[in-house]
């Protein structure tokens, strides 16, 4: 048997994105010992993608914001099946969790009056966004990274974790394997958090980076923690279309929020033909009371091109069934129309949106300021996760926590542009928190020899098969095909069974791919690892899909296209059953307390 | 646009040296040079070696030499390559090589560490800061940096003189500016500057400006403002005449 590193922390991270540095910085300032693991190098994790800004009601740019505007906003996003107690959380604790920020060397743009300037974006009833122009993840991972070097802690870069192991009942550690050399390290821990990003790359169009590969919901799973709401998979409605190669790449909504228009190819501004009921109220009657509110008239209400993700990639969609797409299977959005609003929309437009400006100029040719862009929904974001305890985030199992996307509930159905940054940094907070205390109160579970062997002699399987094995870019890709197709943003159930069928026919596959050559640096290697977390979490994902019948937030279906009551009162949960099969139970959603019930009517109107 | 190309990407051997291999590739329009190798790793060499992550140009990890210019390799498009010949794809030569296209760039890692971090004043009586945009656009030029030290790469005191010990680099310096210009930051980094990190190095080349793909003017509006604080404090003749005075 290949050997293996030894290292013990009282505290593991698993993932150096936002929430993982952010429950690193908390639990390494509670004066325990730090581990953090991370795929890539520091930095340069997903978050650093993300592009419009972090919701929070600080109320610089509208007074009339509070924490209770956002908790109402964050639940009607999620058509009310999210946990209440993290919106409520989660509205409360993040204007602190920013401010924060700036302490620690973040540089956001301002206001005229020099404070956090916020920006509108969809279904924030008020600008709620702080931002950095549209580079704001960047300035997330940096200032936490930046910070972070000087808190204390040791950062294993370009590691993946391949096991997690409980032992009595609670988590006690993992074995990862380093990309540089490909030896095996085995990390104990009195606590575990993993914040580990999402599932995108399940799909075959998505903005997700490479890392985007379910490694936590599925390591949890495999340990026997509880996964919820994994049937909410967030279509972002704009994402490049042309070239082929760059196609799901993210196109902000910030695009939107400074006054960017949608457009079939018959030149109609579809997104009016269809505002649904619960939004008409906040909804601009016609296109100049849109472009008021997006220069920030308090008197106006939002266009429809800023109604949630789910709705406008669903109304996009439908636009290019019906042939009424742009030439490349998108429709068009349009920035550069606001030349007959401002005078220098040139400069104005590179100013407020500069990565897009240079994403489209050095990516398709294309210059923003002129021309409008092609786009078309891309697979953004998972809602659900691992289910956590509101408060402390703690997992089904003691002692594994969970924060940021990998973790579910405060999202629910649908999750608003611009809150998940504020999760990472509000619940990586909790995360780390906790998990120093659990790790302070509880001892070292010893982990035992024969599952660290059997994790090894696992995990080198491709290599004893060699040249005789299929290759494993072949069945990955396979698999994005089908999820794509099958449980994508129009669902029904015949297509939905048909990918269960696919799947347990690509585990098979899985089981039987080979690489060759030696362990360093060997994304072969790597991607036949990864294989196993992808078909656990799409088989999560398509068996609770099938059976919310309903169509809710990010989960549409075509033979169930309706909001049921019945399906509203429970969240889906799957956690692995003794056969190895997923094993489903719906779970009642408990009730609201008065109060954030008093706060859900008070902001009906 | 032709429909196939070659490739010559950089492939190490187990005893550390490593040569050219040729591959020859279909191509499609808009494709960039990452997409083509990752083309050759699914289809032709599973084992080759290249880190990314964002491919759209955000997070800075697909640094590499292509036709021995520091690129990154996701925002290279091919219409911007001569296909004609064959295009070289190699690693960044100022870091250690791992495998392939992959070096070991922890250095820049542990260099960060050793720069004062960021130190800021008290905040107003409102709980906020209050900051005009004007005193702040020139931090964010700096903080736009993906840290995808392709401006280390090419500075001749890293590469040519592997001065790695005592020079913090273009993108420390970037770095130090960013802290040393923050309205909010009490610290001062003028002496470690001169002293521990050899701004005084930097002959102003301008190769690390020219190689940002983030478009940073890191000569101009970094470093020399930088080394003027750094003569202001210790080469002015006036204040060294007032230092002696006043003691």
């Amino acid at each position: 048997m290949a050997g293996y590193a030894s290292y013990s922390y009282d505290v593991l991270i698993v993932g150096a994105g936002g929430a993982g540095l952010r429950a690193a910085i908390e639990a390494a300032t509670a004066g325990v010992s730090v581990g953090v693991i991370c795929k890539s190098l520091l930095g340069k994790a997903h978050t650093v993608m993300a592009e419009g800004g972090m919701a929070t009601a600080l109320a610089h740019n509208d007074d009339r914001d509070s924490w209770r505007v956002h908790f109402a906003d964050t639940m009607r996003g999620g058509q009310y099946v999210n946990s209440w107690r993290m919106a409520e959380i989660h509205a409360k604790e993040s204007p602190d969790r920013v401010r924060e920020l700036e302490e620690w060397g973040a540089v956001f743009d301002r206001t005229p009056d020099g404070r956090i300037n916020q920006r509108n974006f969809g279904g924030h009833r008020y600008p709620r966004l702080a931002h950095v122009g549209d580079r704001t993840g960047l300035e997330l991972i940096r200032t936490l990274q930046d910070h972070a070097i000087h808190c204390g802690m040791t950062v294993h870069m370009e590691h993946t974790v391949i096991d997690l192991f409980i032992e009595d009942g609670r988590a006690a550690g993992v074995l990862a394997y380093d990309r540089e050399r490909g030896r095996f390290h085995v990390f104990t821990a009195k606590a575990v958090v993993l914040a580990t990003g999402g599932v995108g790359r399940a799909y075959r169009i998505t903005s997700n980076s490479w890392e985007g590969t379910g490694d936590g919901h599925a390591l949890a799973y495999r340990a026997g923690a509880e996964l919820s709401d994994m049937e909410f998979v967030q279509f972002h409605p704009t994402g490049m279309v042309w070239p082929p190669s760059v196609r799901g790449i993210l196109v902000t909504e910030g695009v939107r929020g400074e006054g960017g228009i949608l457009k079939n190819s018959e030149g109609r501004r579809f997104m009016f033909d269809d505002i649904p009921d619960n939004y008409k109220p906040q909804t601009a009657s016609d296109p100049e009371e849109g472009w008021r509110y997006t220069q920030l008239d308090k008197s106006a209400r939002r266009p429809p091109e800023l109604l949630t993700r789910d709705h406008v990639a669903r109304c996009i969609n439908r636009e290019v069934k019906a042939g009424r797409g742009s030439p490349h299977g998108g429709v068009y959005l349009d920035i550069a129309w606001i030349k007959e609003k401002i005078k220098d929309s040139e400069d104005h437009i590179k100013r407020k949106l500069p990565s897009m400006y240079h994403q489209f100029k050095e990516l398709a040719d294309l210059d923003i300021t002129k021309e409008p862009m092609e786009v078309g929904p891309t697979t953004h974001y998972v809602m659900g996760g691992i289910r956590v305890d509101a408060d402390t985030q703690m997992s089904t199992i003691p002692g594994l926590f969970a924060a940021g996307e990998c973790a579910s509930g405060l999202h629910g159905a649908n999750r608003l542009g611009g809150n998940s940054l504020s999760d990472l940094i509000v619940f990586g907070k909790l995360a780390g928190e906790y998990a120093s205390q659990w790790a302070k109160e509880h001892p070292q579970a010893p982990v035992s020899e024969a599952k660290i062997s059997a994790g090894i002699a696992d995990s080198l399987r491709p290599f004893e098969r060699g040249d005789a094995g299929e290759n494993p870019y072949k069945v990955q890709a396979d698999l994005q095909d089908s999820m794509q197709a099958l449980v994508g943003i129009v669902r029904q159930e015949s297509e939905m069974q048909a990918a269960l069928t696919r799947i347990d026919e690509l585990r098979e596959r899985a089981a039987n791919v080979g690489v060759i050559g030696h362990r360093e640096y060997h994304a072969g290697w790597h991607t036949a690892l990864d294989l196993r977390n992808l078909l656990d979490v799409s088989e999560c994902i398509a068996r609770s899909a099938i059976e919310r019948r309903e169509s809710r937030g990010g989960h549409f279906r075509e033979d169930y296209p309706e909001k049921s009551t019945e399906f509203g009162a429970v969240n889906m949960m799957v956690k692995r059953g003794g056969d190895g099969r997923v094993q489903l139970t719906r779970l009642p959603i408990t009730e609201m307390p008065d109060h954030l019930k008093a706060v859900i009517e008070e902001q009906k109107s | 646009m032709p429909s196939h190309a070659t490739f010559k990407l950089w492939r190490t051997h187990p005893d550390g040296d490593g040569t050219f291999q040729t591959f020859h590739t279909e191509i499609t329009e808009g494709m960039v040079v990452l997409d083509v190798v990752h083309k050759i790793q699914a289809e032709q060499a599973p084992d080759l070696a290249v880190r990314w992550n964002c491919k759209a140009g955000k997070c800075g990890s697909c640094s590499a030499e292509i036709n021995g210019k520091p690129r990154l390799m996701c925002m290279t498009r091919l219409s911007q390559v001569n296909l004609h010949e064959p295009v070289t794809v190699e690693p960044m030569r100022a870091f250690p090589p791992i495998k392939d296209l992959v070096t070991d760039v922890s250095w820049n890692f542990r260099v960060k560490k050793t720069i004062a971090k960021f130190k800021p004043r008290p905040r107003e009586a409102d709980g906020t800061y209050r900051m005009p945009q004007t005193d702040v656009d020139r931090v964010q030029e700096f903080r736009k940096c993906i840290e995808c030290f392709l401006c280390q790469d090419v500075c001749h005191v890293l590469r040519d003189h592997h001065k790695h010990d005592e020079f913090i680099g273009p993108r420390f310096l970037v770095y130090t500016a960013n802290l040393e210009m923050n309205p909010l930051d009490t610290e001062d980094r003028v002496p470690d500057l001169k002293d521990k990190h050899n701004i005084g190095y930097c002959n102003i080349g301008k190769c690390c400006t020219k190689v940002c793909p983030e478009h940073i003017h890191i000569t101009d509006n970094a470093i020399i403002p930088l080394k003027e604080r750094v003569v202001d404090r210790f080469y002015d003749p006036i204040s060294r005449l007032l230092r002696m005075v006043t003691g």
